[in-house]
């Protein structure tokens, strides 16, 4: 095919066009939440909006995250289908009871409450009615009642805004089941992923990243479509290759493409899955990736204990062991809350230090940093040149 | 409040520059309040703030030159550079944050006024008689945790107050369309405390009323709820374009700016001479040109730091590989261990 005219859509447009083209289509789309109206959008992401479709559709909210969530779920339950912002992820863990004070009161509560219930108690109520009233609800109902909700907001770290604005929360929504989880990378997959959450009939956690919001990608025409869409649980390859599977998702799918650039220079050929769906996670590319190139690396941005470069490790190892040539190389999150002084932030983010000659664990430990470039080229090269087995030969 | 209000205006100085990022959120205009409150409560007493905390923090008394380290990320800050300008702790001046989180605060200056309380009645100290302050805005109070604070507090009788900076907008969202009842000291009353309004962009009234709701406090009268009607001059933070704002009401209340109210008060009660005035303004930007060259000059975290106050027993780090806990380990902290 010649001629194809590719043109180029930040990912904060890519958002906003898919907001408007499913609001148009369906009366039932309305948006929720803080700055999504008159301020345009804490990040523009609802840009236009309410000068389009009026205040009974993009609704400012109170500061009351617990308060609109569980607002937003009541709705969905009667047939709505809410779009509800969370200015970052992290204030999706809105705590109203503090525990400290109130612990002795916990105890008749205890006692009283099913099972079901008592987890409300216990956990923080915004997250309480994503997992609680969402996520479970067609469950405990038998089907009766669904809910066509999305939750989208930025997920994960900006720059300099300190332990509570830089959370990575896929891996804690990821392993609720009842929710589709999903994180795009570029702008097709904004577009194609949102528009794909908010026709679906269940609840999906949509985690945007704040950096990526401004960043440019080529969109085709296909894209560009208002019936655009992009299948939940399938996963995308990047970048073919056959020597090391490298899997990532969100922003690190940019820098798991740099790093194959750099690991190509030096004959190394590196396979990029940007994931796009954390829940369902597409097993069946993994695995079919990881048997051709018998190698992999998992990348991600949140703390590194019980996160998915875990969850991708063990599908691994039980479904496609045979075909292990190296350990799984995991690369994570600094396992500390977020330090707000610069250069601790970016001491997660090495220097560009010329290290391709060290083909062994070195310096900064895997699970201590955050993650690069450079260590994703690290740890696929000592996925590669790992040739002997660590079992003692029989 | 010529400190707090200089030192803002370093602050954007600064951030313009590039030597401070990330979120920064000043006081401009607020700084009645603060002055008003925090300067009559003793070294033991707790103040909890939110993002907007830097002029709290000053006025507690934590040097200027640590905050503004701090500030820039050094290690020199009242933080070591880890928390920043949203979160400012110091256990010294009895500053227990700087939280980012709407409301997130309330509870937490809840549980200090609870363990005053404790350790007098429980543990027995007789003098133990300290105040919590809690400084949150408008938009917090829409917030359930601000409800059910406010229950708890007035349940046990709680020595803290609940001091409301109302200056009418949460980033781009006027009070007035966020709250069905914008009158938020009448929500005192409901939960069984006093509910007080004050002009909160003069020092004076602001102070007359604390001194009650601190002695209220202090004498186990239990919480007050004060209102604090204010207004910030900038916008909400330095990333904020502040274009929904009226000019109207800014030109408004810039002519009720609490520290030329200051000022004019003085001089017409002849306390103090403009010249006396200028002298202090200019002591004030000599401490904060200070502040700002002991910030530069101080060094930035070393890497070793990046470990350091994860927990305080580092044995949360678990036992390394050769079974010995891996905080035993220097070359742990200092990065170049393997995993």
């Amino acid at each position: 095919m010649f001629g194809i005219i590719m043109q180029r859509m930040t990912v904060r447009d890519a958002l906003n066009s898919a907001l408007d083209e499913e609001m148009s289509a369906d009366p039932k789309v309305f948006l929720m939440g803080e700055e999504v109206g008159e301020y345009q959008g804490a990040y523009k992401i609802s840009k236009g909006l309410l000068d389009k479709y009026g205040p009974e559709r993009v609704l400012d909210t109170p500061i009351t995250e617990a308060g609109f969530t569980g607002i937003g779920v009541g709705a969905a339950y009667h047939g709505l289908k809410p779009v509800i912002e969370f200015m970052t992820f992290n204030f999706s863990m809105q705590i109203v009871v503090d525990e400290v004070i109130s612990v002795w009161d916990f105890r008749w509560v205890l006692l009283k409450l099913s099972p079901v219930a008592l987890q409300s108690w216990l956990l923080m109520q915004a997250i309480d009615h994503i997992i609680n009233s969402a996520a479970k609800s067609n469950y405990m109902s038998a089907g009766q009642i669904s809910v066509p909700i999305v939750f989208r907001g930025p997920n994960g770290a900006a720059a300099g805004v300190g332990a509570q604005h830089s959370q990575c929360y896929a891996s804690w929504y990821a392993s609720c089941p009842g929710l589709k989880v999903l994180a795009p990378y570029s702008s097709e997959d904004a577009r194609g992923l949102l528009k794909a959450a908010i026709r679906d009939p269940d609840p999906v956690v949509f985690l945007e990243n704040e950096l990526l919001y401004g960043e440019t990608f080529p969109v085709s025409a296909e894209v560009l479509d208002s019936s655009f869409c992009v299948p939940i649980g399938k996963a995308k390859i990047e970048r073919e290759g056959k020597d090391v599977t490298i899997t990532a998702f969100s922003k690190m799918v940019g820098y798991a493409l740099k790093a194959a650039e750099i690991l190509a220079k030096e004959g190394i050929s590196a396979e990029v899955i940007n994931l796009r769906s954390i829940r369902p996670l597409d097993r069946d590319t993994i695995n079919a990736s990881v048997r051709k190139t018998n190698r992999l690396v998992t990348v991600e941005e949140g703390f590194p204990q019980h996160g998915v470069g875990a969850e991708i490790c063990a599908s691994v190892v039980e479904e496609s062991f045979g075909y292990l040539d190296a350990p799984v190389e995991r690369i994570a999150g600094a396992d500390v809350p977020m330090p707000y002084a610069a250069n601790l932030e970016r001491l997660a983010v090495p220097q560009l230090k010329l290290l391709f000659g060290l083909l062994f664990r070195f310096l900064t430990a895997k699970a201590f940093i955050w993650p690069f470039v450079e260590d994703i080229v690290r740890a696929a090269k000592r996925s590669c040149y790992r040739s002997v087995p660590m079992a003692a030969a029989a | 409040m010529i400190l707090g209000r200089a030192f803002e205006d370093m602050c954007a100085q600064m951030y313009y520059r590039g030597k401070m990022f990330g979120f920064v959120h000043l006081y401009n205009g607020q700084e009645a309040v603060s002055t008003g409150f925090i300067k009559l409560l003793k070294r033991e007493d707790s103040v909890v703030s939110t993002y907007r905390d830097h002029v709290h923090a000053l006025s507690k008394g934590v040097p200027a030159r640590a905050v503004m380290s701090e500030l820039f990320g050094k290690t020199t800050g009242c933080c070591r550079g880890q928390g920043g300008s949203m979160h400012m702790f110091s256990k010294e001046h009895n500053l227990i944050g700087g939280f980012a989180f709407i409301g997130e605060g309330i509870p937490v200056a809840t549980g200090a006024a609870f363990s005053s309380k404790y350790r007098r009645e429980v543990l027995k100290e007789a003098d133990c008689d300290h105040v919590t302050l809690a400084f949150f805005g408008d938009g917090t109070c829409n917030n359930g945790q601000f409800f059910e604070c406010l229950n708890m507090a007035a349940l046990w009788k709680l020595p803290i107050v609940f001091v409301v900076e109302n200056n009418l907008w949460a980033i781009g969202m006027s009070h007035m369309r966020a709250t069905s009842d914008p009158e938020i000291w009448k929500k005192g009353p409901a939960f069984g405390m006093p509910g007080v309004h004050v002009d909160g962009m003069d020092v004076l009234k602001v102070r007359e009323v604390a001194k009650e709701a601190i002695g209220r406090a202090r004498r186990g009268e239990g919480p007050t709820l004060v209102e604090c009607e204010t207004y910030r001059f900038r916008g909400h933070s330095l990333a904020d374009p502040d274009e929904l704002r009226d000019p109207a009401e800014k030109a408004h209340y810039a002519a009720r700016d609490p520290i030329t109210a200051l000022k004019k008060y003085m001089i017409e009660n002849s306390l103090a001479s403009e010249a006396e005035l200028k002298a202090i303004e200019k002591k004030i930007d000599e401490v904060v040109e200070d502040a700002v060259e002991f910030a530069d000059e101080s060094p930035l975290p070393s890497r070793s730091q990046l470990l350091e106050n994860v927990f305080a027993d580092p044995r949360g780090f678990g036992i390394g590989p050769d079974g010995r806990y891996r905080c035993e380990d220097p070359k742990f902290t200092e990065g170049t261990a393997h995993v």
